[in-house]
């Protein structure tokens, strides 16, 4: 297995996934897909639409029930802890959702303190909520829109305050479901670098499931290609999108 | 053959879901027992249940008194019956004119209302984003919701019932120049408990069936803009034939109360 960065190949492995099963009725999306994310990696995930990655995610945070396989995440089998463990387990994994997912009946300042209430006790007992909350907006620059609806922001800024709101936990894991798409080209751009500074900031381990090809060349250390439900290909940006493996070519071709 | 297929597979979906409802119901009632509570979702629930159906209950309930009373004039005068109007207005809008009236609008104003909220928070994955931080969704949507609608009804129907009483004395006294002292008082001595108990315990179901059906059709939405379409629509038409079939169990029940 080749990595850009050798650095991250030595460090530990934070979420494994092996032999992944998970069909619905007939159609079987995850025919035994493995996985490996190293502390400090950025791993992209991509495939056609339809093949299974947003499964796979949610398999992994659970809100999936997979079929088959085993999801160690930090040595903990999710697919063995009771609902308990699993919650607070998820405090150390940050979702970014494919649309953000910002609770429209509340401000910024609410949505960011809403999963405060669940895991406040992750803090010192003197920690101030408003701090964590202007903190995790001045890393995303959007302290000005605090008291602001989500219906008031534009679509970029909507995928920042949800950033925030995933940072504000300060997770060891950060998954990102199609960060840029529904963005310009500009605003896709300040979200990668927004991305790449987190990492560095908090050396967050992101498995990032995109199908934009710029994103993935910038940010992945490392990428899969998910192919008929397995990983089909595995390697760097360069490794992929110089294979001659048909099935691979073809998807950079598209 | 095929018409009976149809009705085959229509009839499975019917069991299914009814099924899945049963099953939603008693996760309600584990949720709604554990810590921890979420009171502030609670009583936001409470004002956007109760504040915001006052007015439409209440102008609902003033038509009611005043075209039950209207209507019914001619025929109780007819029978020198006229000064049985406040027992028998009151009677009828408070056993049940007033309980299904009230919650039949408020299954179209909160039941639909649930479902469109819930619905739409499933379909931009608001409530995955609340599963995912660790908040119990269930608890903080459901729970809060169910329990609102099922405290608020009654007290709704209490305004319904009073505001109609008010329209109905209005039709007397400008017919009839039947003073308000008297037209009240005749209501009171002629109310007793066994009308106003039964109906009472039964609006705390209505709010109950109103609750869970629009949260159980919200929660489960199906994709897309159309569930959320669906979400609501369904939960106002599966509630209102629910709280018939409430109805119904609560007269039989409340008929052998009677007769004991």
């Amino acid at each position: 297995m080749n990595y850009n960065n050798t650095n991250i190949a030595n460090t530990k492995v934070v979420l494994e996934i092996k032999d992944l099963h998970k069909s619905f009725g007939d159609n079987h999306v995850l025919n035994g897909f493995n996985m490996l994310l190293h502390q400090g990696e950025n791993l992209v995930i991509m495939g056609k639409s339809g093949s299974g990655k947003s499964v796979m995610i949610k398999c992994l945070v659970g809100l999936m029930e997979a079929d088959s396989g085993t999801i160690s995440v930090m040595q903990n089998d999710i697919t063995k802890l009771n609902q308990e463990a699993l919650d607070i387990l998820r405090a150390d994994i940050g979702f970014l959702f494919q649309g953000s997912a910002l609770y429209d009946s509340m401000t910024v300042r609410e949505n960011l303190e809403f999963p405060l209430r669940r895991h406040i006790k992750k803090f010192n007992k003197t920690v101030d909520t408003e701090k964590l909350v202007i903190e995790a907006l001045e890393n995303v620059g959007l302290v000005s829109a605090i008291n602001l609806m989500p219906d008031e922001l534009s679509g970029g800024m909507k995928r920042r305050v949800a950033l925030a709101r995933t940072l504000i936990l300060q997770p060891k894991i950060i998954l990102y479901d199609e960060p840029t798409s529904g963005l310009d080209p500009i605003t896709a751009k300040e979200i990668i670098i927004l991305m790449q500074e987190v990492q560095k900031k908090y050396n967050t381990s992101s498995l990032i499931i995109t199908h934009d090809v710029d994103c993935a060349r910038v940010i992945s250390d490392r990428m899969i290609l998910l192919i008929d439900g397995i990983d089909y290909a595995v390697g760097t940006f360069k490794e992929l999108s110089t294979s001659q493996d048909p099935k691979v070519k073809a998807f950079f071709k598209q | 053959m095929l018409v009976i297929g149809n009705i085959k597979s229509k009839l499975n979906s019917f069991l299914i879901e009814i099924g899945a409802l049963s099953y939603f119901t008693s996760r309600f009632f584990k949720n709604a027992f554990k810590r921890p509570f979420e009171f502030k979702e609670f009583l936001r629930q409470c004002y956007n249940m109760g504040n915001r159906s006052l007015l439409l209950v209440g102008i609902t309930g003033f038509i009611i008194g005043l075209v039950l009373t209207l209507q019914t004039r001619p025929t109780l005068m007819e029978f020198g019956a006229v000064s049985w109007m406040p027992s028998m207005v009151s009677i009828s809008i408070v056993r049940e004119i007033g309980p299904i009236i009230t919650a039949l609008v408020c299954a179209g104003r909160i039941g639909s209302g649930i479902g469109a909220e819930l619905g739409s928070m499933r379909v931009t994955e608001q409530i995955d984003a609340m599963e995912v931080s660790g908040t119990n969704p269930f608890k903080y949507l459901v729970v809060t919701r169910v329990l609102a609608a099922t405290l608020m009804l009654p007290l709704l129907v209490i305004v319904a019932d009073a505001v109609a009483l008010f329209g109905s004395y209005l039709v007397e006294n400008t017919k009839g120049n039947v003073s308000f002292m008297l037209y009240f008082n005749q209501v009171f001595n002629s109310l007793e408990y066994s009308d106003m108990l039964p109906a009472t315990i039964k609006t705390f179901f209505f709010g109950l069936a109103i609750g869970l059906v629009g949260c159980f059709k919200g929660y489960y939405c199906k994709k897309g803009t159309a569930g959320v379409g669906k979400a609501a629509n369904s939960a106002v038409v599966f509630t209102s034939l629910l709280l018939f079939i409430i109805d119904f169990i609560a007269v039989l029940i409340a008929d052998i109360f009677y007769e004991l």
